[in-house]
């Protein structure tokens, strides 16, 4: 995983800087931004009827234009609404995944770092293990296994991206243990469910939103390469894996519009969430809030 | 003392991989026999149709298909123990020989796109950490940051339609030229089919190490001692080649070797777009046409792979870093 903490690079905070706003008041707007840009990219792929996307042969072919910003197939389909409903199923898959994901770092996470060293040797062996084969390969077996299809994607997804973050939740509990105010709580006679409600799960709330969205870009990109590879989603479902693995056939004629626009708006939307993710860490952590 | 502390290093690494790698096949091996794939259906494949149902139940008894999952597992897990994986059902040949040709093929490419992306981003990590807070470092980061958000496929596609479809510097996909028998192709032929998977399997790689490169460099460029060199008056590269190089390169260099995972699955990808005949090319195939053999000894193989880039690392810490060789706690 691509280390991001560094990045002290906003998009447009050349003007918010401009308008007299501090860090955290400019990290906030972009936030908000990003959010409202891909909600209604979801909402667009939700309400954008099937029309424009069933088979029109004399509208086949063709380059982008105003009536099609990111051309047509040929089957005719204008490739801007089959994006956008691509980028919506890919989101939602990824959303489902990043979110069971996320459950099963924190409970294998919490369960090594406090159930004593037998639980912390099976569950870091067991990160071990899934680290121990390439990604890829873990995620083609699992779609195997299953049978392919869409339960295949987000259950394959779901089940390879917890190790990582598994890993920092350890790493945070460990850490919180340790703190004077929890040793405190200990010696001064609290149950451990209550240390772990009162003074643990809230410092981890704000990690794992963090860890969600993060893992989130993760999980869009690996859904897009099984369904790219054949593994995926059915061909009839407008994904962006499909739409690039059915371009290849085309770009030997030069419809390079095929493959461009839906890459670039898949990127894009990638990109976004990393943003979105960084922003909420800033905004989480009260160290770096005000600097 | 020295020597005994690797020794038992090397013990306890060797069992732990066992351990994971027992594992591993056990839980491959049930997830296929859970998959609604039929053996006998796979291995049959077009002739289905004039198999007729008493040769079907005969084939199956014949691979012990009959038997509990536990039983043909041992049964399974006792051959690979002794080196056979059994016969892959695409190309009528053992696993190991399947993997071994496919493998030298991938090898090829991996090592030219792993040495381009690990020289690439070590320049550019050190570049944008030299030149910290300035356009360079901020074109750097951004490069690197978009980098990691990118399909690595797409990337391919987008090599294709540039340099392949419009200026026709290189062939459409196919490892080999139509009508050419793959003995006959010249080392030229084959370095032109080479570059672009290559380059875009390179891609993904050099932001990994270009941000940590930087990260570490910027960690040395802070310390006292650098500062100490700076009011002797050292400077850019000699400040770099002096105390820079040597406490960076051994962190770079480890992180390539760990990278053999990443390395793995985007030669899956690059192989795909490029049509190239490698190890993953054969995985997808295997994967897709249900071939179980062959897709088991995959996944055990690409596990020893990315083992032996971890391993690799490992001992690089351990032989070459001076600190950690004299031993001692930190």
């Amino acid at each position: 995983m691509i280390n991001t903490t560094d990045t002290n690079t906003r998009p447009s905070s050349g003007i918010l800087t401009m308008m007299g706003l501090n860090r955290r008041q400019r990290t906030i707007i972009t936030t908000a931004v990003i959010g409202i840009l891909l909600l209604s990219i979801i909402l667009g792929g939700l309400l954008l009827s099937n029309e424009r996307i069933t088979t029109n042969l004399e509208a086949r072919n063709q380059a982008p234009s105003f009536s099609h910003p990111f051309g047509t197939d040929w089957l005719g389909r204008d490739m801007l609404t089959r994006t956008i409903k691509g980028l919506t199923l890919s989101i939602f898959v990824g959303l489902i995944a990043a979110a069971i994901s996320t459950i099963i770092a924190l409970v294998l996470g919490i369960a090594a770092a406090t159930m004593g060293n037998r639980v912390d040797t099976i569950v870091t062996w067991l990160v071990d293990l899934f680290m121990s084969i390439p990604h890829l390969v873990a995620l083609i077996l699992i779609a195997v296994a299953l049978g392919g299809g869409m339960r295949g994607v987000v259950i394959g997804v779901a089940l390879t991206h917890w190790p990582s973050l598994t890993r920092v939740v350890r790493g945070e509990v460990l850490q919180l243990r340790s703190t004077e105010y929890v040793q405190i709580s200990r010696r001064m006679g609290k149950s451990r469910w209550w240390i772990a409600a009162q003074h643990i799960v809230p410092h981890l709330i704000p990690q794992m939103l963090v860890g969600l969205v993060l893992l989130f870009s993760h999980a869009i990109l690996h859904e897009a390469s099984i369904t790219f590879l054949g593994f995926g989603l059915s061909p009839h479902q407008p994904a962006i894996g499909i739409i690039l693995s059915e371009s290849m056939r085309y770009l030997s004629v030069g419809m390079w519009w095929l493959a461009f626009f839906p890459g670039l708006s898949l990127l894009i939307i990638v990109r976004l969430f990393d943003i979105l993710g960084d922003n909420l860490r800033k905004l989480m952590d009260p160290y770096n809030a005000h600097s | 003392m020295q020597t005994k502390d690797l020794i038992s290093f090397m013990i306890k690494k060797s069992i732990r991989i066992a351990t994971l790698l027992v594992a591993l096949c056990l839980i491959s091996f049930l997830l296929i026999y859970m998959s609604p794939i039929d053996p006998v259906q796979a291995y049959i494949g077009a002739d289905m149709m004039r198999v007729g149902q008493e040769q079907r139940a005969r084939i199956a008894e014949h691979w012990g298909l009959d038997r509990p999952p536990l039983q043909q597992f041992m049964k399974w897990a006792a051959s690979v123990v002794k080196g056979d994986f059994g016969t892959s059902m695409i190309y009528r040949r053992p696993v190991l020989e399947v993997i071994g040709k496919r493998f030298a093929s991938s090898l090829v490419l991996m090592g030219a796109a792993w040495l381009l992306s690990g020289l690439l981003g070590f320049i550019l990590g050190v570049l944008a950490a030299m030149k910290e807070g300035t356009w360079v470092d901020r074109l750097v980061k951004w490069y690197c940051l978009t980098l990691a958000s990118t399909p690595t496929f797409w990337v391919g596609l987008l090599l294709l339609i540039v340099f392949a479809v419009w200026l026709g510097w290189f062939p459409i996909g196919l490892g080999v030229p139509a009508g050419v028998l793959a003995e006959a192709l010249t080392v030229g032929q084959y370095i032109k089919h080479l570059i672009l998977p290559a380059i875009t399997l390179s891609i993904i790689g050099v932001a990994n190490v270009a941000l940590h490169t930087r990260q570490k460099l910027l960690d040395v460029l802070s310390s006292d001692y650098v500062l100490f060199a700076r009011a002797r008056g050292e400077k850019g590269i000699v400040l770099f080649w002096r105390h820079g190089l040597r406490n960076i390169a051994i962190p770079a260099i480890t992180l390539q070797f760990t990278s053999f995972s990443e390395l793995f699955g985007g030669a899956v990808l690059a192989e795909q777009v490029f049509s190239y005949p490698g190890l993953g090319q054969t995985t997808v195939q295997a994967g897709l046409r249900g071939d179980v053999p062959l897709l088991l000894g995959i996944v055990i193989f690409s596990a020893l792979f990315v083992f032996t880039g971890n391993l690799i690392a490992d001992l690089i810490y351990v032989l070459v870093d001076p600190r950690i060789r004299q031993g001692g706690a930190l």
